[in-house]
């Protein structure tokens, strides 16, 4: 009895300190707002409000949430690997575009085989965005920060240059508007929405079956043990005839695909085209949200939501108080760097407790 | 246990909320909503929209205008929900102002008949009764400009700092390329794929002087970066989108204004009448929504340059010239 | 492509690469000193632009640029403390409080800038070039390599004297050892935290020099997110150099001079679309990597120390 109690005492403890964190970096950020000259009491009911305050707000929120959930899921994957996954930006762009092109030229009029096609298909692009890191890792040692930086500038290139020229809307060149961006795909490879008139899709829920997989993979599997294993240490897992090099790629190209997935959904459920900055961020923002959750991939769900929900009623914020958009740029930054330095407390405690027996 | 995180902050949050209440909005008001890739002070097309919006305020009794805005709307869910949400909130007049917001318009306006909505740069108004669309003839300006820069230049050699290959940047450098070409004078063209780095921006300048060139124009929020060079190498800049004589005083030969004013009073006008939209504008010399603004106060400028580029103005105008080279 | 290989135009694109390879220099040589310590910094980017603005600000405001380069550093240097408060004390995670110090850093960057300056762009007179007697008179070369100005001499500079404090030195001795073993270094009475606390604040500094170094020594102005990812380049190159310092100015010359080079073309109207050819940097540093062997990582890089308590 008392052993459960104080296990559950422990619980709440590790999930109030990273609230106790992001609520002290939002009483920070009242002094920031005092010093701009706004209210803070408006403008804190405007982020709550913005982010789950209505239906349409925590619609609106879980649509943000998907891509942060998929990106997360990837980066837990790779995190466990023992391989850190910065790529994230570059993989959406390349998952995005090449389901666009999946769906603007091949020619099958079949939503059943067209979705699924184009959704792999980001996947793979991901998946290959993600490998090259992977593979020059395992088989010459580059160090996969280096590459998934330089991934994610050739990406935005490659977009460029493909939504500038090849991959063009036709019609804006005939328009001589010449706007970056794809034609909008035929309308059998849209992901069903589910609540119209909101952009809410189906891809949501794939995102949480995939949320699950990536759980029992992780932690049910072969693989994922060895992914595991390799992620606590390489060196001992070595000694146990695990093929390290394999499972560090491995782990970066399933955290790819993941967040060219997240691509691959941002076009067929929500923007139906592809056009410039359509990785908006996610990419680094999807690290912190595995962060959020503990770099676990069912605890990056409310992480995800949470995330989210920061960035859509920050957005409000800036609408309803009219606080210049850097403002919610700084409160993200400082409640990631409270919930991050936070985490000594938990993990003082745990370590305290496995000592304690 | 990590939804009970969710679940306290949301506890928590929804107590601060509580302690505010909402503000509502007077009737007599007319509000704006603007919401824009960049920001009200890009020295580009956020800013030439923006100081327009200023402009049309003052047309209108103290109190009786309201403007509001969101910078950095590149996500274009996030300004899909910022539309949506100024529309909710009553908002009379939303203006998407980045061709990437097209499609959101398209889905967004028939929810809100009531509203008027305009976006540019486009051209469709997708047979909305409540969308305005506008659009840039960017290579208007440019072909003048091209005219006017070999002749300040004695068919001297132009560099051309461009940043992503599309939209009106791209529209104005070509007709650029095509009016200094016509008059003789050898253009170079940089691109350096992106609106925002101003340190590539300032090298792609610096190598255009490298290379001889003296007269430099360019656009995109990076310009910037490029004026700076031309001011330490004293260079000649002619700017585009608003005004960037601030930025070098000695240095800015003219620039291309893009005057949303004529629009935006009869996008007003009509509101007034009861009309919302289904309209689409060209911003040309024609109406003055493409401007000259010459530096006249710093600058010796000899008046035949500006009389001819009024009269080039004109041609085009009449369609006596056409600005990009037939395809 | 003729007009491409005289003399003139070879030297000229070298010269713009010595130029911007600069703000690599002292933020890759900075982070150069975290990691060997065993910490990397990935808020670079945030230390950055913290750095071009106060340096900016402050010149703007005195019209000194010495004082613009010292409210850099110390700028650099809170926020290297941040960085060292949170990841040698509070033992976190070091990417992720690098990419939130990064957020902080370009979201307050931009946040000062509308609050201070109105978000109105400005320019300020920076760093004059300074030729080099004797030297800068060589033809071609002499342009190319010694008519800088003075913050460029100095990030070269900063290339030997890092080789010196890490393989000549004590202090470089215990850094190194922190970063490969440091339990080992602790038993010999290296007081770790404090050589990782000195070397991420150190490297912060130099971080908001580099990024002074955009707003008063090459553009002179200041506008929000300027450095534009810089900071992340400048991590990876620290990779790319396999943690040697003069490897460092191979990876920050070599990308500085394809991008110089790439603009060079597009002027001289050598036709490769330009969205390719600014792809050309990021490319070929991996594609280097596959040819040149890149490792003697710090052993204990990223890993938090835990003195054990036995």
């Amino acid at each position: 009895m008392i052993s459960k109690l104080r296990s559950l005492f422990n619980k709440t403890f590790d999930a109030i300190i990273p609230l106790f964190a992001t609520l002290l970096a939002l009483f920070l950020g009242v002094f920031m707002l005092k010093a701009l000259g706004k209210d803070p009491l408006a403008a804190y009911a405007a982020l709550f409000e913005g982010a789950f305050g209505s239906q349409r707000a925590i619609i609106q929120t879980i649509i943000k949430a998907t891509p942060l959930l998929l990106v997360g899921i990837g980066v837990c994957i790779a995190f466990r690997g023992g391989v850190i996954n910065i790529g994230g930006e570059g993989q959406i762009i390349v998952g995005a575009l090449a389901s666009a092109a999946f769906a603007l030229y091949v020619p099958i009029q079949s939503r059943w085989i067209m979705i699924p096609l184009c959704l792999l298909t980001s996947m793979l692009a991901g998946a290959i965005w993600g490998g090259v890191p992977g593979i020059l890792k395992a088989k010459l040692g580059v160090n996969e920060i280096l590459t998934t930086v330089m991934m994610n500038s050739i990406a935005v290139y490659l977009s460029n240059f493909l939504l500038r020229g090849p991959m063009i809307d036709p019609h804006e060149i005939e328009m001589g508007t010449r706007a970056a961006q794809t034609a909008l795909l035929p309308e059998y490879t849209f992901l069903t929405r589910l609540a119209p008139p909101t952009q809410l899709n189906t891809g949501t829920i794939l995102a949480l079956i995939l949320a699950g997989v990536a759980f029992v993979m992780l932690f049910k599997t072969t693989i994922g043990y060895r992914i595991r294993a390799v992620g606590k240490s390489a060196d001992a897992s070595r000694y146990a005839g695990i093929k390290v090099p394999f499972y560090q790629a491995l782990a970066l190209i399933l955290g790819g695909s993941m967040a060219g997935l997240a691509g691959g959904i941002e076009v067929l459920g929500v923007q139906h085209r592809v056009m410039e900055n359509i990785s908006a961020n996610y990419g680094f923002n999807g690290i912190v949200t595995a962060l959020f959750g503990s770099l676990h991939p069912l605890g990056t769900i409310p992480a995800a939501f949470l995330f989210g929900g920061l960035m859509v009623g920050g957005n409000k914020l800036q609408r309803t108080v009219q606080v210049h958009s850097a403002f919610i740029d700084t409160l993200l930054g400082i409640i990631v760097l409270f919930v991050v330095a936070a985490k000594i407390f938990s993990t003082r405690r745990s370590k305290k407790r496995a000592i304690n027996g | 246990m990590l939804k009970k995180n969710s679940i306290v902050v949301l506890f928590i949050i929804a107590i601060l909320a509580m302690a505010a209440l909402p503000v509502a909005a007077a009737d007599d008001v007319f509000q704006v909503a603007m919401i824009m890739p960049s920001k009200i002070n890009d020295y580009s097309f956020s800013q030439s929209m923006y100081e327009a919006l200023k402009v049309l305020e003052s047309t209108f009794p103290e109190g009786g205008f309201e403007l509001v805005y969101s910078e950095d709307m590149f996500n274009v869910a996030d300004a899909r929900e910022a539309i949506r949400d100024y529309a909710d909130m009553g908002y009379d007049l939303v203006i998407a102002h980045g061709s990437q917001y097209g499609t959101s318009l398209q889905e967004i306006a028939p929810d809100y008949p009531e509203t008027a909505f305009a976006w540019g740069n486009g051209t469709e108004f997708y047979g909305q009764p409540n969308i305005s669309v506008y659009q840039a003839r960017a290579e208007q300006g440019g072909y003048v400009f091209g005219q006017v820069a070999a002749k300040y230049t004695n068919n001297g050699k132009l560099g051309v700092c461009g940043p992503v290959e599309s939209g009106d940047a791209k529209t104005y450098i070509d007709g650029f390329k095509n009016g200094a070409s016509e008059a003789g004078s050898p253009v170079s063209v940089t691109y350096t794929s992106s609106f925002s780095d101003v340190s590539l921006m300032s090298a792609a300048a610096q190598t255009h002087m490298d290379e001889g060139a003296t007269l430099l124009t360019g656009t995109s929020q990076s310009i910037p970066g490029a004026v700076s060079v031309v001011k330490e190498n004293n260079g000649i800049w002619m700017g585009v989108q608003w005004d960037t004589i601030p930025l070098a005083p000695e240095n800015v030969l003219v620039s291309l204004v893009y005057d949303w004013s004529p629009i935006l009073n009869d996008i007003v006008s009509n509101m007034k009448e009861g009309s919302f939209g289904g309209r689409a504008y060209d911003l040309t010399f024609k109406d003055g929504g493409l401007k000259f603004v010459w530096n006249t106060e710093n600058m010796e400028i000899d008046p035949e340059l500006i009389a001819m580029a009024d009269d080039l103005a004109a041609k085009i105008t009449a369609g006596e010239i056409s600005p990009l080279p037939a395809q | 492509m003729d007009n491409l290989f005289n003399p003139e135009t070879i030297f000229g694109i070298i010269g713009m690469a010595v130029t911007l390879a600069m703000p690599y220099l002292y933020a890759a040589i900075g982070e150069l000193f975290d990691q060997t310590a065993g910490c990397y910094n990935l808020g670079t980017e945030g230390i950055m632009m913290m750095g071009a603005f106060s340096a900016f600000y402050v010149v703007y405001e005195t019209g000194n640029l010495g004082f613009g380069v010292l409210a850099a550093a110390i700028v650099g240097l809170l926020m290297g403390l941040i960085m060292a408060v949170i990841s040698v004390t509070f033992k976190a995670e070091q990417g992720i409080s690098g990419i939130g110090l990064t957020m902080f850093g370009v979201g307050l960057s931009s946040l000062l800038f509308k609050t201070l300056l109105n978000g109105t762009v400005l320019s300020v007179k920076g760093f004059k070039s300074i030729r080099i007697p004797i030297l800068g008179d060589i033809p071609y070369i002499g342009d190319a390599f010694f008519n800088h100005n003075i913050m460029v001499y100095v990030a070269y500079l900063l290339i030997p004297i890092a080789s010196i404090i890490l393989y000549k030195t004590t202090l470089g001795l215990k850094i190194r050892a922190v970063g490969q073993n440091p339990q080992a270094a602790d038993t010999l009475g290296v007081s770790v935290n404090k050589i990782r606390y000195l070397c991420v604040c150190g490297g912060a500094i130099l971080a908001g020099i580099a990024g002074a170094t955009f707003s008063i020594a090459n553009i002179n102005m200041f506008q929000e997110k300027m450095t534009n990812g810089t900071g992340y380049i400048a991590v990876a190159l620290v990779y790319f150099s396999g943690w040697k310092p003069w490897r460092v100015l191979l990876g920050a010359l070599l990308f500085s001079f394809v991008n110089a080079l790439q603009l060079r073309m597009q002027v001289l109207g050598i036709n490769i679309p330009s969205d390719i050819a600014m792809m050309m940097p990021y490319l070929l540093t991996i594609v280097t990597l596959i040819f040149v062997k890149s490792r003697d990582k710090p052993a204990a890089l990223a890993v938090p120390y835990e003195r054990s308590e036995n």
